[in-house]
């Protein structure tokens, strides 16, 4: 788009009555064509990128018009309406706060407990920080290091911009708009995220965080992640941080598409601790993230490792679409719902190549009054001769409470395959407890210690330094769980 | 260094303990020895803390304070060692990081230093060497798949390296065959000093021929109702538990 049409929309936008600044840098609240133009100028999209957005913006609508928002979800708490309106879509970045002094002091006091060092912290806080840690050289470093591999790591709008034809190939290809009212709402209006190509044969010699990319502060409420890992590459992709992040935006509706082409693998492991509200159940972050990967490639593999212990609501169900011959999909999952958290999630691995095979762990940890669900679908299709499926799937009870649900699925329509699922249902025994105690190990030690080992299948998943992470994670997330 | 006092003890409100006296010496091994029922384990459990046993009269005082106004843990702090007759397994917890935090919690709590993950294991492999049990039990789960002769050496080790105080050993000998049950004995022989006092728990007179206690005390139906030394469990094995609530059949007894 040139520079006359964007005045010229910035001209109609005044027209409707848009905060007229000079400069301005935010839409206000709701949502309509105008909006959705407004996003696009704002970030110099092309043609191609805003005529994708409208047509996922219709589609939303003619959704949210007839009443589809999904409900399908076991969430026994229930939750407030959305008012889709009320929402800002292109909301300017906040006043950032000049020093910790300004910074929520319970926070603080969890950035402690992770061990997080000072300097990180106020970066994590969201603290101006441009003299004190230098994220921006460490950044260059890494960027350095990639280009030599022709590696691409960047956020999604410099991708929309600067690699305009992979994105056009790729985006849409896994989660298409249509795919749910979410995953609809996130193509009209998604805000950043990140975009990753590995080229044929490369491995990439570090393992790529969000944590790292300059811009990802301020990716906001609706994400957009693309990962293409090109014939025989490998990829190991982090996602978010131990750090509690603290966001305004109640909404997140993130899309996440993974592309795995022949003897391509990807392995992509979140950390997610948004705000979960608090004893009663206000407040905290309503999580509703489609993420799939597309193992298209003969002998492509897609691992997804989650440990999920923030949102009030949690409605995530990473996948793969098992498409090339002798493909490999595992789903390894820690969910943890305390307080009066709700979380609906599991996977959908989706047999369609011979010898396909996937691997789903679920662990489940419910506090508190936490309600933890499992749901999960394993579909062989049936040209999928010989798929092979395991799945575990195993809930543990803290108190009295909370509950655990499990909805397993299993579609089969080629009868060569093989499946096995194993469930079980704990609750942390006092015998256990007292076992501990007797040793000398406090209450609080006790449980962390029995939830570490509950979740060990999925820990030793992640790398190293994000699976001890984890671990302090739980125990911080747990504490005041007993007694 | 332990005085129980007339101990009343319920459980869902069913009196076990009626009225249970024992002193308890520094250097001591005492035997507690009774029929099924009769309250053993009940009094094990007490000592250590277990949740559900209500405490209806009486008074624990373990070197002068009210242990029963202690949390589990802190007993063990204090140094009580309970080894469980039948010890839970912990899956997915690895015994070394398990013994680990629990170590570090009792030294720190002694006022030491906490030791490293490569000084504890050293000091395990050198104490479950020294009691001639294989290594291997090290690199599991915490009991998780342990054989019973297994689970009760485990308890044994775990005992020698916290080093208690006061160590209670809950009928650790059942369902032993002779090499563990030898195994165990020597554990707690190894273990006997004029600092450290242990209660014996047990069935069957068999564990005290390795375990030579100084004192035997007869449990029948929630009271003591026959102390003395070794020799008592002899006649025990003689003359059943019937015998010893008998009014002093033998001149055996101190009552």
């Amino acid at each position: 788009m040139n520079t006359p049409e964007i005045e010229a929309l910035a001209q109609r936008e005044y027209k409707y009555g848009f905060v007229t600044e000079i400069e301005q840098e935010f839409a206000p609240p709701g949502l309509s064509e105008e909006i959705i133009r407004f996003i696009s100028a704002k970030k110099g999209e092309p043609d191609w990128m805003l005529e994708w957005r409208l047509r996922a913006y219709r589609y939303w609508k003619e959704q949210y018009e007839a009443g589809k928002e999904p409900q399908w979800a076991f969430l026994p708490y229930g939750y407030g309406p959305i008012d889709y309106q009320a929402i800002s879509y292109y909301a300017a970045p906040k006043q950032r706060p000049e020093s910790l002094d300004e910074v929520d002091p319970e926070l603080l006091a969890t950035y402690e407990k992770l061990g997080i060092p000072l300097e990180e912290r106020k970066w994590l806080a969201g603290v101006a920080v441009d003299a004190v840690f230098d994220s921006v050289s460490v950044a260059t470093t890494f960027k350095a290091e990639l280009e030599k591999h022709g590696i691409i790591f960047c956020s999604f709008s410099e991708a929309v911009r600067d690699h305009a034809e992979l994105v056009q190939e790729y985006i849409g290809s896994v989660v298409p708009h249509t795919d749910n009212f979410f995953a609809a709402l996130n193509s009209a209006v998604f805000s950043d995220g990140s975009f990753v190509y590995v080229p044929k044969g490369v491995r990439c010699p570090m393992e790529l965080s969000t944590y790292f990319r300059i811009n990802a502060a301020q990716t906001g409420q609706f994400e957009r992640t693309l990962i293409i890992a090109d014939e025989g590459s490998y990829v190991s992709y982090m996602e978010g941080c131990t750090a509690p992040m603290r966001d305004e935006n109640q909404l997140h509706a993130a899309v996440v598409e993974l592309v795995a082409l022949d003897d391509a693998t990807i392995k992509y492991s979140t950390i997610q601790n948004w705000y979960p509200g608090d004893e009663e159940g206000h407040g905290g972050i309503y999580n509703f993230v489609t993420k799939r990967g597309a193992c298209r490639g003969a002998r492509s593999k897609i691992s997804w490792t989650q440990v999920e212990t923030g949102s009030a609501i949690t409605w995530k169900y990473p996948s793969c679409i098992l498409q090339g011959d002798n493909s490999v999909g595992e789903f390894y999952s820690v969910a943890l719902t305390n307080l009066r958290q709700q979380a609906d999630t599991g996977t959908k691995m989706i047999h369609i190549g011979k010898n396909t095979k996937s691997t789903i762990v679920s662990k489940g940890i419910s506090a508190g009054r936490g309600q933890n669900t499992y749901r999960g679908m394993v579909k062989i299709m049936k040209g999928a001769e010989h798929a092979r499926n395991y799945t575990q799937c195993d809930s543990l009870l803290i108190g009295d409470k909370c509950g655990a649900h499990t909805f397993p699925y299993i579609e089969v329509k080629n009868r060569t395959a093989k499946m096995e699922h194993e469930a079980s249902t704990s609750k942390i025994g006092e015998d256990q407890m007292f076992y501990c105690q007797q040793r000398g190990i406090g209450m609080e030690d006790a449980i962390s210690l029995i939830v570490a080992g509950f979740c060990k299948e999925v820990f030793r998943e992640l790398p190293m330094e994000f699976a001890v992470e984890a671990q302090k994670l739980l125990s911080v997330s747990l504490e005041g769980s007993v007694g | 260094m332990l005085e129980i006092k007339n101990l009343h003890v319920s459980v869902e409100g069913k009196k076990i303990l009626k009225g249970l006296n024992l002193t308890v010496n520094a250097g001591e091994v005492h035997s507690i020895m009774g029929p099924n029922g009769s309250g053993k384990s009940t009094l094990a459990s007490v000592l250590a803390g277990r949740d559900g046993y209500e405490v209806t009269e009486g008074q624990v005082l373990y070197r002068g304070e009210d242990l029963l106004g202690m949390a589990p843990e802190e007993r063990a702090h204090e140094g009580v060692f309970l080894a469980f007759q039948y010890p839970v397994e912990i899956p997915g917890v690895g015994s070394i990081q398990f013994l680990t935090a629990a170590l570090n919690a009792i030294r720190e709590h002694r006022g030491l230093e906490e030791l490293d993950a490569l000084d504890a294991l050293k000091l395990f492999k050198d104490k479950i060497k020294a009691l001639h049990v294989s290594d291997e039990l090290l690199g599991r789960s915490v009991n998780e798949g342990f054989s019973g002769g297994e689970k009760k050496k485990n308890e044994i080790f775990q005992m020698a390296v916290l080093e208690p105080t006061l160590a209670v050993l809950d009928e650790t000998d059942s369902g032993l065959d002779i090499d563990a049950l030898r195994i165990v004995a020597e554990g707690v022989n190894a273990l006997r000093s004029p600092e450290r006092a242990f209660l014996v728990i047990t069935h069957y007179q068999r564990l005290l021929s390795y375990i030579v206690p100084d004192f035997v005390h007869v449990l029948v139906n929630g009271r003591i109702v026959r102390s003395g030394e070794k020799e008592l469990a002899l006649h025990l094995e003689e003359y059943g538990y019937a015998w010893a609530g008998q009014r002093d059949p033998t001149g055996v007894g101190s009552g």
